[in-house]
């Protein structure tokens, strides 16, 4: 025998699941072409579905999560799981990006027309969430959503998208409506981003990927990374800025990208500061202890995701440092923020570096340079009770966003502000992204517009009740069913699978009440988990 | 290359050339319907003409380009394979003829556990109904009146006179024919006990797919087993998801003891044509496996081309793809039927696999050269002229439909004309 034996298989499988993928996309484009044309009732019936399915399953997802990719709080990953599904839910319940609007005034109409199919990519450090965020952003706006997970957390991800996806058709949803790539690799990511059939991709993870996205010929959504930082200046309440500071860093520990990485504390308020810190149950670390720790978190001077949302006690332990047990912080002061100092960089664990400046004018300076290292157009924060600092501070960084009197992990992902709730942080133009706020539904539908003639003569027409869309008359698509069998007058068991009748039968009725239970359940969770966490 | 082996001064030189030295009849009587189409480049589901003329393919010789012509993953599958395969020795156990078993028993309906190959749909069937002779003693055959199951020696004497009696090669002592969709005349047929098989095209395409009665199939099956013949399903041209299910027969409740098929398996790039049936109706397999040969069955560059056009077929999205297409064109015909009710006068669909009735007996005619015109090409069913077989691929994707239905709905309305002003004359 000549040469190495032969698999057959190897002749017929794609290593890369390439062509398997470039299928999800044309199933994907039939799936739009349908969704497109639900209207509101049927849009509104989907998502709640959906979101129910996911919030049953917060805890399960969490633990797996933690599970899967070895970093994160469970308890932490259940209160985003919840946030992300019915929480989102919630929040844009009063919303509407389905229905045609009417400006009689300007004699315009616009009608809503959805991305179509979305690409989304999902990182490691908020799987699920960000799973379930992106699958119901693209259900309100009857987006479809073709899902690819970090290889990392993908059989979290995979798992979670299929939820949500046999709620959403079980619920009336076109079939297809989620996809999921099981095994998601480069050349994967690749096809699909240049696809012609990838209406936008929306893209969350590191700079490579984003970059890519933007690289790809194709519309993206995606966004940088952070590197936040927080500065308390002598004006704010320093009991609570220390409890929410460290609240907020040790929070899924540090591995959302608006946890805070260098606190920056005006040297008249550094004692006092320091002391509130400690009760919070941060740990000051001795000159040599925080060499120790730099060094470790980036041999190199490259961070060492090993340390990704890891505790602080089990950091602490690593670098031969003895804490307290119930330290949930490590404070790393250094005094000047610069390339060459490690600690300066952003850091997925709660690790957070302290800087003293003798103003708050220094410290917005020290703030600017924090971004000039990386992080540009994501968060900041700022504790003061000053507005002019405050104003000051907003104009001066580099961020679009800036949490203020709150932790920055909640705090600018919109859970514990009034920004759009959300996992994903535009970072606009600073941080080389097409998207400046929180991405919302809103991103992923655009308008129609009927434009009429301005001419006072020319009179509008009259919309009122005018919608081009209909609710679904049974599954999408429906079982093809041969011509002389439609119609149920040949009541023949042979006439397609047993599973089509029972699926239209009264489907509606039983997912409404379930999601009734649900949304009940789940409102009292997330009530619950909230007041903890503001608790601390 | 090709343009140094294919080289003629004009398309007139060569169809003059094709009359003189292939088959004149047909050469002429394509040019006489209006359809005069020499296919140069092919890709996906469009072919083209060698003066430039685009077609969306709604024929695909029956299902062969299921996949589109020239599917990039079939012939990627089949170019790996030359490296290593060519047709292969056909006495002995092969990598490539025992994975397509594998893979052909392992997506059939459970009483199928044994392959055997053809090269093409009629030596399928041949085998078939050599099979089912072996396994009952019996020599009888029944099929449908206007049937078609292939040009061999067994398959042409199950079909049409059409295809038989030219080459004397009917047998009407052997092969008795019984109209479509009736269960008393089937039971005439089968009860005095001497049939071997019951052969039947899940939906009979050469006659134009008419639609079997709700439970007619089933019906035939447990006439079968009553009268101990075997049932022989034909899918060569309803098989590989073209209803929206891998076999058509599974459709109806049905397991086969034999199952067919050809055309689309081979991916459209390398013939080969399968048998699948079940321990008792293989039993030659076990007691002379010499006893049918065939070199070019199971070549094992076909069945590297059939494990590649399974594998596409089977995904999960293309048998959803298919339930949306299918529904396309529901919603597609339906409306181009209300607007020419007189003469539109009949849909039949089961999946993608279609039949268009006109009110004209030779209606299908005029339709398929006016879809010609509009850069479609569908044929006329041979044993049903009134019928178009309308079938679109499995892997269409929305924009090609909807440019079909709009280039069919004027194709129809322009027929009409044609057939009207004929009629007068």
């Amino acid at each position: 025998m000549t040469g190495a034996p032969i698999n057959v298989s190897e002749l017929l499988t794609d290593p890369a699941g390439v062509p398997r993928a470039r299928a999800m996309l044309q199933r994907a484009e039939w799936a739009a072409r349908s969704f497109a044309r639900y209207d509101k009732p049927s849009v509104d019936a989907i998502v709640r579905a959906a979101a129910a399915a996911g919030a049953a399953k917060a805890r399960e997802y969490a633990d797996w999560a933690v599970r899967e990719t070895g970093f994160g709080v469970a308890e932490h990953k259940v209160l985003k799981n919840v946030a992300s599904s019915t929480g989102l839910v919630e929040c844009y319940a009063g919303h509407d990006y389905v229905t045609p609007r009417l400006d009689p005034a300007a004699k315009i109409v616009e009608i809503p027309r959805p991305a179509g199919v979305v690409f989304a990519l999902t990182p490691s450090t908020n799987p699920v969430a960000t799973v379930f965020f992106k699958c119901l952003l693209a259900l309100m706006t009857r987006s479809v959503v073709v899902v690819s997970p970090h290889p990392l957390a993908k059989e979290c991800c995979a798992d979670a998208a299929r939820t949500l996806a046999a709620a959403a058709t079980a619920a009336g949803a076109p079939d297809g409506v989620i996809q999921v790539v099981d095994e998601p690799s480069v050349p994967l990511i690749d096809a699909l981003m240049t696809d012609e059939r990838t209406s936008v991709i929306v893209a969350t993870g590191g700079v490579p990927v984003v970059r890519a996205a933007y690289s790809s010929g194709t519309p993206a959504i995606g966004v940088g990374p952070g590197n936040v930082p927080v500065l308390v200046d002598a004006t704010a309440d320093l009991a609570k800025a220390a409890r929410r500071i460290v609240d907020s860093k040790s929070f899924d520990n540090s591995i959302l990208c608006t946890n805070e990485s260098v606190l920056i504390v005006e040297e008249r308020a550094a004692v006092a500061l320091l002391r509130q810190l400690k009760r919070a149950g941060a740990y000051l670390l001795e000159p040599a202890e925080r060499d120790r720790v730099g060094k470790m978190l980036f041999p190199g001077g490259r961070f060492d995701i090993r340390f990704v949302g890891k505790d602080a006690t089990w950091i602490a332990a690593e670098a031969g440092v003895r804490v307290p047990a119930s330290t949930r912080v490590l404070l790393a002061p250094f005094d000047l923020v610069v390339p060459e100092e490690s600690l300066a960089h952003e850091k997925l664990c709660p690790v957070l570096g302290l800087v003293r400046v003798d103003s708050a004018r220094r410290g917005i300076d020290a703030a600017r340079a924090v971004l000039r290292l990386s992080g540009r157009g994501h968060s900041a924060a700022i504790h003061s009770t000053d507005p002019h600092v405050i104003m000051e501070y907003g104009a001066a960084v580099e961020v679009l966003r800036v949490a203020v009197n709150v932790g920055n992990s909640l705090g600018s992902a919109g859970l514990q502000t009034n920004l759009a709730p959300s996992m994903t942080i535009g970072t606009g133009f600073f941080g080389r992204s097409s998207v400046a706020e929180n991405l919302h539904p809103s991103h992923l539908v655009q308008w129609t517009r009927l434009a009429y003639n301005s001419e006072p003569a020319e009179p509008f027409g009259d919309f009122a009740g005018l919608v081009p869309w209909q609710a679904p008359a049974g599954p999408i698509p429906p079982y093809p069913a041969a011509s002389n069998q439609r119609d149920g007058d040949h009541g023949s068991a042979t006439a397609g699978p047993p599973s089509a009748a029972a699926v239209r039968n009264g489907r509606y009725d039983l997912t409404a009440d379930a999601a009734g239970a649900l949304r009940a359940e789940i409102r009292r969770l997330v009530i619950e988990e909230l007041s903890q966490l503001v608790r601390g | 290359m090709a343009e140094e082996l294919i080289a003629f001064a004009s398309k007139q030189d060569m169809l003059a050339k094709s009359k003189q030295f292939w088959n004149p009849d047909k050469t002429q009587f394509w040019i006489d319907s209006g359809v005069p189409l020499v296919i140069d480049r092919r890709e996906g589901y469009f072919v083209y003409d060698v003066e430039g003329k685009r077609l969306i393919d709604v024929h695909l010789n029956g299902g062969t380009y299921n996949l589109g012509h020239r599917n990039p993953e079939v012939a990627a599958a089949v170019t790996a394979a030359m490296q290593r395969f060519d047709i292969g020795n056909h006495h002995f156990p092969s990598l490539a003829r025992t994975a397509l078993a594998e893979a052909l028993v392992s997506t059939a309906p459970a009483p199928l556990t044994k392959v055997m190959y053809g090269s093409g749909g009629g030596e399928a069937i041949d085998i078939a109904l050599k099979s089912a002779r072996h396994a009952t003693k019996k020599r009888r055959i029944v099929s449908v009146a206007k049937a078609y199951h292939g040009h061999t020696g067994l398959a042409v004497a199950t079909g049409d006179e059409r295809f038989a009696t030219l080459f004397l090669a009917d047998r009407p002592d052997e092969f008795s024919h019984v109209p479509f969709n009736d269960l008393d005349a089937m039971e005439a047929a089968l009860r005095q006990g001497d049939v071997a098989a019951v052969i039947m095209e899940t939906i009979p395409a050469t006659y134009g797919f008419p639609l079997p009665a709700p439970g007619y199939l089933a019906g035939v099956k447990r006439l079968c087993e009553r009268y101990g013949a075997l049932y022989i399903a034909d899918e060569v041209q309803t098989g590989l998801m073209r209803t929206g299910e891998l076999w058509a027969i599974s459709k109806h409740g049905v397991e086969p003891d034999i199952l067919v098929s050809g055309k689309g398996i081979s991916g459209g790039m390398y013939p080969v044509s399968v048998v699948l049936a079940s321990e008792a109706a293989a039993g030659w397999l076990t007691e002379d496996g010499f006893a049918h040969m065939s070199t070019f069955g199971g070549a094992e560059l076909g069945c590297v081309a059939a494990l590649k056009t399974l594998e596409i077929t089977c995904r999960p999205e293309v048998r959803s793809m298919v339930h949306y297409i299918a529904a396309t064109f529901t919603a597609g015909l339906a409306r181009i039927q209300a607007a020419n009710p007189d003469w539109f006068t009949g849909i039949r669909q089961d999946g993608l696999v279609m039949g268009l009735e006109f009110g004209h007996p030779q209606g299908a005619k005029f339709v398929m050269k006016r879809l010609y015109e509009n850069g479609v090409w569908a044929i006329f069913s041979t044993l049903d002229p009134r019928v178009l077989q309308y079938k679109p691929g499995i892997l269409l994707t929305p924009g090609v439909c909807e440019e079909l239905l709009e280039r069919t709905e004027v194709a129809i309305g322009k027929a009409r004309d044609d057939a009207m002003r004929g009629a007068r004359r």
